[in-house]
């Protein structure tokens, strides 16, 4: 993965496999550290699935036996002296936590958080809705689609190729002069 | 600058196509995977090009929406295009350069970009 967004792309992918309903994904930055938190209300996974869990050869597909989205953001983010923390509980839901030091060498660029936010939003289960917060030392964005739904109504959802689109462009603009 | 305003436009316009679209039986599917090994590979800018292209040229009866592992990992990204009545087709190590092809030949003309497909890639 050549930036931090593609693996909040992947990692909240868990979450709609998992049945949320909500999702919250979260950029902050400030003080040489950078914080990606994807925390859902899904089916959560039992401790002993979760002592696991950033073990490759742990995983909930069906087509393989290994599984490499927690195991790589977990490399990504101790590459650079930071961690990866994964709260949860049964029935609850389910906190990834990922820290870097934004200004290692090794440290990603965070990349096209627009793109992964709108994918997101474009391809939600039907009931299931998703926030964006970029917090940085020069101010917030927040992107919620259920604001988005209001506005569109019962007949349009988000998965319009052209909603999509409009989406990717509104979280650009408005991540724009943030970094 | 991208508004609210803006979106209530794309409301107003769609709204009016509801009816159409929905006496059309002849609805065609893009199935992009979006596992890790998917999004690994570089599945986000095909699957933002495929959004793109139907979104420019209004092919109302294409949705496009998104999977997990489709299970041949090495040959991501991937589609698969459903075509009522017509044989599924699997796209392979795709790029957002070829996508312009696959919408215009495939879902507009109804010819499968063979050279793109899994048959010509195994």
């Amino acid at each position: 993965m050549k930036e931090l967004s593609l693996h909040i792309l992947d990692i909240a992918q868990n979450s709609i496999a998992a049945g949320a309903k909500h999702v919250d994904l979260t950029v902050e930055e400030g003080e040489g550290l950078l914080r990606i938190t994807v925390a859902d209300d899904g089916r959560g996974m039992s401790p002993e699935f979760l002592a696991s869990v950033t073990d490759p050869f742990t995983t909930t597909r069906t087509t393989r036996k290994v599984g490499l989205g927690l195991p790589l953001l977990r490399l990504a983010a101790e590459q650079t002296g930071g961690g990866l923390r994964v709260e949860s509980r049964l029935g609850v839901g389910t906190t990834v936590t990922a820290a870097f030091r934004a200004d290692h060498i090794d440290c990603p660029p965070l990349g096209d958080t627009a793109s992964t936010v709108s994918l997101l939003a474009q391809g939600l289960p039907e009931g299931m809705e998703l926030t964006y917060t970029r917090r940085t030392p020069r101010g917030e964005f927040r992107f919620d689609t259920a604001e988005i739904r209001a506005v569109l109504g019962p007949d349009v959802p988000l998965s319009e190729p052209e909603v999509a689109e409009w989406m990717r462009g509104y979280v650009a603009e408005g991540e724009e002069g943030l970094a | 600058m991208k508004s609210l305003e803006e979106l209530r436009a794309i409301r107003e316009k769609m709204q009016k196509q509801i009816d159409i679209r929905e006496n059309s039986a002849d609805d065609i599917r893009v199935v992009v995977g979006m596992a890790t090994c998917g999004i690994a590979a570089g599945a986000r800018p095909v699957l933002t090009a495929f959004l793109e292209e139907v979104a420019k040229r209004e092919l109302k009866n294409v949705t496009v929406t998104q999977t997990g592992c489709i299970g041949v990992c090495r040959l991501e990204p991937i589609a698969e295009v459903y075509v009522p009545g017509e044989e599924k087709v699997t796209y392979v190590k795709l790029t957002p350069e070829k996508v312009p092809r696959i919408v215009a030949e495939h879902l507009v003309n109804h010819n499968p970009v063979t050279e793109y497909t899994i048959g010509a890639a195994e």
